[in-house]
């Protein structure tokens, strides 16, 4: 298992290695240069000259991307170019933030989408099957930001049920955080439930079907031991890889999500670098994003073999 | 030769009649139409100039005058949202088309070539499916600067991938029939082959899945335009409505919930129309 997880990280370097030049090369698109988009067009040509060797710009593009590259690897992301703190310190601050919505929308997606799902499959083109499917597509069709804005508009405004503006900083006791956690998981949560409930119920309709559950059901298994047991642990499989999968869609929704529901976070230090024209931040976000798209691909690869014995690490 | 059913063209009669009986995808088509007539027609369907401000009138709420209210500047949120159809459309369609060129080329080529270059080429392009297309799309724009072009490009980038991998895997077992292996016999080059011999064959798979990328697509548009990173104002655009909107959710509701709807409707039309075209070619589902 160890010699695995090496292994499969030692396979990710590439991977990592496309996604750090993408990130790149992209910085470098920006039309004129990072330095004259930096001061601006009144920039006088000295100023742009000596912002220019200070951000090594002036040096041979390979000599940039090695550095570039060395830079990352041994963790210095550089400046935040609008507040003059380390990317890194920017990102440890609002990282646990990030982190517990998007655990909250994973539990969330999970505890809603698998029991729609399973139960889905059993009345195949009933109602329940029926209802289901259709919120399913409707979770699937919403843009983070516009279900996000009419949750605020009837739960916390017309209701007055959630606080209209979250933020960590304000509640400090258990009941206030769950309170200002609970619509951005909630809307979050409903993306990942409408996944969850599609890949579950199309892997259960395949294994309800296999010989080993007819046989199952033929000993007497009660139906309830036999979902649970035998159908739902072997359709775990697909739906950890969608979880997997959609990770991204989560973390790419979030940054909307934290907008709408003013929430500290990832997603609102892009959006603040984006506006500020922060462009080390921005381009020290995307390297964070890519390395937690890696580790959680990896996380995916490694869980199939605890659901499944069969799956040999070798 | 197992793997021959997969890549066996549905007769067009079967697919249109399995199309058809799907009533979600009726739903889908009638929705889909109705909005492409919206936006086609907007300059006559519109009650008022979309651009039109009228300082006296600002954040009224929906009247007889103006159905669904109006703006922080008195523009009428109803000519907005017609004339926004357009863009949220154009920029779809746009985006889908370039993506399906240059993704289904990449992945004809890809395929045919086959071997080292084939891993490189699929590599990059696993990447790029397992970056957030919104942060991929987010970045692009941001680089570019906001305007109408960049915003397709960007869009156009963010799905180029999944195009080529739907148009790689065809590519791989329809190259060794034996309608091409006859046609190398008969000395057509491999530029010949690629687009002539084995692209028709496998358009179909391409053209089912557009429908639902497009979806993708104009959820981007907005949640780009939602950001600041679309068509700069003042140009009617559902999310960037829906941005002015969110700036006065608190005392004019109207703003962000009717370009919502819109949004909601026309991603989830295309969502329709893609889930029953894909479930129509697929024999397996039938």
């Amino acid at each position: 298992m160890m010699a695995y997880t090496i292994r499969r990280l030692i396979l990710a370097m590439p991977t990592l290695l496309v996604m750090l030049t993408a990130i790149f090369v992209l910085v470098r698109l920006v039309p004129g240069d990072a330095a004259s988009v930096i001061l601006g067009d009144q920039a006088s040509t000295e100023a742009l000259a000596a912002l220019r060797t200070k951000l090594g710009l002036d040096r041979p593009l390979y000599v940039q991307y090695l550095t570039f590259l060395g830079d990352v690897f041994t963790g210095n992301l550089g400046m935040s170019m609008s507040t003059g703190r380390s990317v890194i310190h920017e990102m440890l601050t609002v990282l646990p933030s990030t982190i517990e919505l998007t655990l909250a929308a994973i539990a969330v997606g999970l505890i809603f989408g698998l029991p729609l799902g399973i139960a889905a499959a059993l009345t195949r083109n009933g109602w329940i099957d029926y209802v289901s499917r259709i919120v399913s597509l409707v979770g699937l069709s919403f843009p983070a930001f516009v279900s996000g804005i009419l949750m605020l508009i009837v739960f916390a405004i017309q209701l007055g049920w959630f606080p209209v503006l979250g933020g960590a900083a304000s509640g400090t006791d258990f009941a206030d955080r769950m309170r200002q956690l609970a619509l951005p998981a909630l809307n979050l949560g409903i993306i990942m439930m409408a996944y969850v409930m599609r890949v579950t119920r199309s892997a259960m309709l395949g294994i309800l079907t296999e010989d080993y559950i007819r046989t199952a059901r033929a000993k007497g298994v009660g139906s309830s031991q036999l979902v649970l047991q035998h159908a739902l642990r072997n359709s775990l499989i697909p739906i950890i890889t969608i979880v997997g999968l959609y990770f991204g869609t989560l973390i790419g929704n979030s940054v909307l999500t934290e907008i709408i529901f003013n929430r500290p976070g990832l997603g609102k230090l892009i959006v603040g670098a984006l506006n500020a024209r922060d462009y080390t931040l921005l381009q020290g976000l995307m390297i964070i994003f890519a390395f937690c798209v890696i580790i959680v691909n990896t996380l995916t690869d490694l869980a199939y073999g605890l659901v499944d014995p069969r799956v040999k690490y070798e | 030769m197992t793997d021959i059913t997969a890549t066996e063209p549905v007769r067009p009669g079967g697919l249109w009649l399995s199309f058809t009986r799907n009533r979600l995808s009726w739903v889908g088509l009638l929705l889909l139409a109705a909005i492409v007539i919206v936006a086609v027609s907007a300059p006559w369907l519109a009650p008022h100039d979309p651009l039109e401000q009228n300082i006296v009138a600002r954040l009224e709420p929906p009247s007889a005058e103006f159905l669904l209210g109006t703006d922080s500047y008195g523009r009428d949120v109803l000519s907005r949202l017609i004339y926004g159809a357009r863009i949220s459309l154009f920029v779809g369609f746009v985006a889908i088309l370039i993506a399906m060129a240059v993704g289904t080329t990449i992945g004809v080529i890809s395929g045919y070539i086959g071997g080292v270059f084939d891993q490189i080429v699929m590599g990059v392009l696993d990447v790029m499916l397992s970056f957030p297309t919104l942060l991929l799309g987010l970045m692009i724009a941001a680089m570019l600067g906001a305007s109408l072009e960049n915003l397709i490009i960007a869009i156009a980038i963010t799905e180029v991938a999944p195009f080529a991998r739907v148009a790689r895997a065809p590519t791989i077992t329809l190259k060794q029939r034996d309608f091409v292996e006859a046609s190398r016999a008969y000395g057509c080059g491999p530029l010949r082959i690629m687009f002539r011999h084995i692209l028709p064959n496998m358009l179909s798979d391409v053209v089912v899945m557009s429908s639902l990328w497009m979806a993708s697509a104009i959820r981007t548009e907005a949640s780009l335009s939602f950001i600041g990173l679309g068509v700069p104002p003042p140009t009617a655009t559902w999310g960037g409505m829906i941005r002015e909107g969110f700036e006065n959710i608190l005392d004019a509701w109207w703003l962000a919930v009717f370009p919502s709807f819109a949004i909601l409707l026309t991603v989830l039309a295309l969502n329709l129309l893609g889930d029953a075209l894909r479930d129509a070619s697929d024999p397996r589902s039938r």
